[in-house]
């Protein structure tokens, strides 16, 4: 199999060649033509019927090349099915040391002689940034892809689009550092304005100190979901037919109308795709909140107090002096967030399929 | 009143600008933002509750309110309800570049504090805490490694993947590995670090390594692999989908057998979409940190050999330093981020450049 790369870029001339003699009728029957070059070879030899034609044999190239590709499609299956088997396999004996109950139990010393450690806190961490992030996050980011699709400019849309899609690959470790020396200031001024005026509210409550609290860390997550959630969304608004927007102009619809009645029902789909993936991000989120949460245990709906943490966070700061037992717990944190992650990723996915049906929108 | 006396006429007189919808003036959109930050330092400094950071937040929930007022009055609700829509959608973006343009505007400015040859040269090894020398060659070479391994461990199978679930899969067990591909991308960072570590680092490696734990880059380069596989996959499928079934019609005419269609007219044709969709995974391996914090350990030294020993890696370098506790740590950071986001967006821009130049893209 080493060779199968070198040989198609070697053909890579003779391929290109094809296309362009091929192109006008190409692009326009593709669709059609799709279907029946699937039906044409239940065989699966690539050859057209006729007694004339050499017969599939058992054991050729052909069966050779297809079951390669079987096989590493099976091991997406077998990969999915390893991170569970393998994280369950070396949870399962700290979790059996545990003196007290996993889910309850509100902190974290997996390393002492009697291992006491509970998930209850961090999960709930967990969830609470990721959620505040996205309140925070999504509805900004719809609006910077409307403004970047339909307000802006289309030359300012373009070049922004491209910057903002530039920004969507930065790493997490930088928006972490960022957020820790720069962003941490001013957001402590906020935590003690906000809790002078509305310590009555129990969000904003506590005496302090203020500043590496979860109101840090989701928005410090906000930021960085941002750019992912627009990117995607823009895309998908770029993508509604313009007959359907001139239709609802020519019926004398305002933008704001035209874009509630044409935009936002055709992109519903990838704007829930695009959501669920910030989510999937903002969970799995390690160093940025890891480099800005004040890591405390405890649950807690304080924003603006030190303290917060997450699974991953937690992960990673306690990572490196963990022991056997450490690091079966730290598993077994993981475990829980693997399946948090794999329960949204699949509820998102259905959506999706399912609403693939009525609107043919590439999500 | 004037209404009431037109309105049971058969026919209004024609005044000419009752033709066109009274619309406001096109001075009251400043002239209201003004007369609200006036309002909201009024209020603010008034009652001194704050600085000028609230003048301007009270100042634009005024101001909304006051355009919605005044549209209102002169233009309607479905033009008012329109305008107050475009203010806060315009007022979004400018929400979102704020904290992103202090984002890259603290990394060039911070970054090019370090951005000197020995940081580039130099590894952290023997550089106490009070020694503003160090750098990152370490932590450079550890990064190539990984992704470069990484690289070469997903790309075929990525790519035989996805032609599998575009050319041979059919029924229920494609689907099943479609939809287990979709899950996949949304599996985070730190998990397949802990498989990784459960897998290999704490199983599989001590059989040829007596008996310890080994952690190592290759360890590293095998969570980034299972992270970029789901990326890969999808990009190539699209791209697979997107040839022209002429082509493969064609091909089949001349008595190709499917395999030699796939490697030498599909493939082919498909290849500059290909190349962007694992560009663009491989800068998005580049950055992770909490795989290689998990299962390469890091390190000070420099180590070139991915199979044995702590290797560090770019994102790792940065983690450390920002929680280092010498007061040039902060510096060390900041220049190892700027390379990092440099080596990213070269890699982001470049894959981005060839889609645009791909015929077959949407």
């Amino acid at each position: 199999m080493g060779e199968t790369p070198h040989r198609s870029a070697d053909a890579g001339t003779g391929g290109t060649r094809v296309t362009e003699s091929h192109e006008w009728p190409a692009g326009a029957s593709a669709r059609v033509a799709e279907a029946p070059v699937s039906t044409r070879t239940p065989g699966g030899t690539g050859l057209g019927g006729g007694g004339a034609l050499p017969r599939s044999r058992k054991f050729g190239a052909e069966r050779a090349f297809r079951g390669l590709t079987l096989a590493a499609g099976t091991a997406v299956l077998v990969i999915i099915a390893a991170i569970a088997v393998f994280l369950v396999a070396k949870a399962t004996p700290a979790l059996r040391a545990n003196t007290e109950n996993f889910w309850t139990f509100e902190g974290w010393f997996p390393n002492d002689a009697e291992p006491k450690f509970g998930i209850g806190a961090l999960a709930f961490g967990t969830v609470l940034t990721a959620a505040l992030a996205l309140l925070v996050a999504v509805p900004i980011a719809l609006g910077i892809a409307l403004y970047l699709s339909h307000y802006a400019p289309r030359r300012l849309g373009t070049t922004l689009g491209f910057l903002i899609d530039l920004l969507a690959a930065v790493p997490s470790v930088v928006f972490g550092l960022w957020g820790r020396e720069v962003f941490l200031k001013p957001v402590q001024d906020l935590s003690v304005w906000l809790n002078k005026y509305f310590s009555w509210i129990p969000l904003f409550g506590g005496d302090g100190p203020f500043g590496k609290s979860i109101l840090l860390g989701s928005l410090v997550l906000a930021i960085m979901v941002l750019p992912i959630i627009t990117s995607l969304s823009r895309e998908v608004f770029l993508q509604t037919p313009t007959a359907n927007e001139e239709a609802a102009l020519a019926l004398g619809a305002t933008q704001w109308e035209t874009i509630r009645t044409a935009v936002l029902p055709y992109g519903r789909p990838g704007i829930i795709a695009a959501v669920m993936l910030g989510l999937g991000r903002a969970l799995g989120e390690t160093i940025a909140l890891a480099m800005t949460l004040g890591i405390t245990f405890g649950i807690s709906f304080n924003l603006i107090e030190n303290g917060g943490n997450s699974i991953a966070a937690n992960i990673a700061n306690t990572f490196g002096e963990a022991n056997e037992t450490g690091r079966g717990a730290l598993i077994a944190s993981g475990l829980v967030l693997f399946a948090i992650t794999l329960i949204v990723n699949i509820t998102a996915r259905v959506i999706i399929y399912r609403r693939r049906e009525f609107t043919e929108s590439a999500a | 009143m004037s209404t009431t006396v037109t309105s049971h006429r058969p026919r209004p007189p024609a005044e000419p600008t009752s033709l066109r919808a009274r619309r406001l003036p096109a001075y009251t959109a400043p002239a209201v933002a003004v007369a609200a930050l006036a309002l909201a330092a009024a209020i603010v400094y008034g009652a001194g509750i704050g600085g000028p950071v609230l003048v301007v937040v009270l100042g634009a929930v005024l101001y909304l309110a006051g355009l919605f007022a005044a549209a209102n009055a002169v233009e309607g609700r479905r033009s008012a309800r329109n305008r107050t829509w475009s203010a806060l959608i315009h007022s979004a973006f400018v929400l979102a570049v704020l904290p992103l343009a202090s984002v890259v505007w603290t990394l060039f400015s911070k970054g090019a504090e370090r951005l000197d040859v020995n940081f580039f040269q130099t590894s952290m090894n023997n550089i106490g805490a009070r020694d503003p020398e160090g750098g990152a060659y370490h932590a450079i070479v550890g990064t190539l490694e990984q992704v470069g391994i990484a690289t070469l461990i997903t790309v075929p199978l990525g790519i035989l993947c996805a032609i599998y679930i575009v050319e041979y899969g059919r029924g229920r067990f494609a689907f099943a590995i479609r939809f287990f591909v979709d899950v996949m991308t949304g599996i985070p960072s730190i998990v397949t670090g802990l498989f990784v570590l459960a897998f290999w680092v704490l199983i599989v490696s001590p059989w040829f390594n007596d008996g310890r734990p080994g952690f190592s880059g290759f360890a590293a380069a095998l969570a980034l692999a299972v992270l970029m596989l789901p990326t890969i996959v999808r990009s190539t499928e699209e791209m697979l989908r997107l040839v022209p079934a002429p082509l493969r019609e064609g091909a089949y005419a001349l008595g190709v057998p499917k395999w030699k269609t796939i490697l030498r007219v599909v493939l082919p044709t498909a290849l500059p979409g290909i190349v962007t969709g694992v560009m663009l995974a491989i800068a998005r391996a580049a950055g992770e940190t909490a795989p290689v914090l998990l299962v390469a350990g890091g390190g000070a030294a420099i180590n070139t050999n991915p199979f044995e020993n702590n290797q560090s890696s770019l994102a790792l370098f940065v983690y450390q330093q920002a929680g280092d506790a010498s007061r040039y740590a902060p510096a060390r950071a900041w220049t190892a981020a700027l390379t990092l986001v440099t080596l990213v967006l070269i890699l982001t821009i470049a894959a981005k450049l060839l889609a645009r130049r791909n015929r077959l893209s949407r």
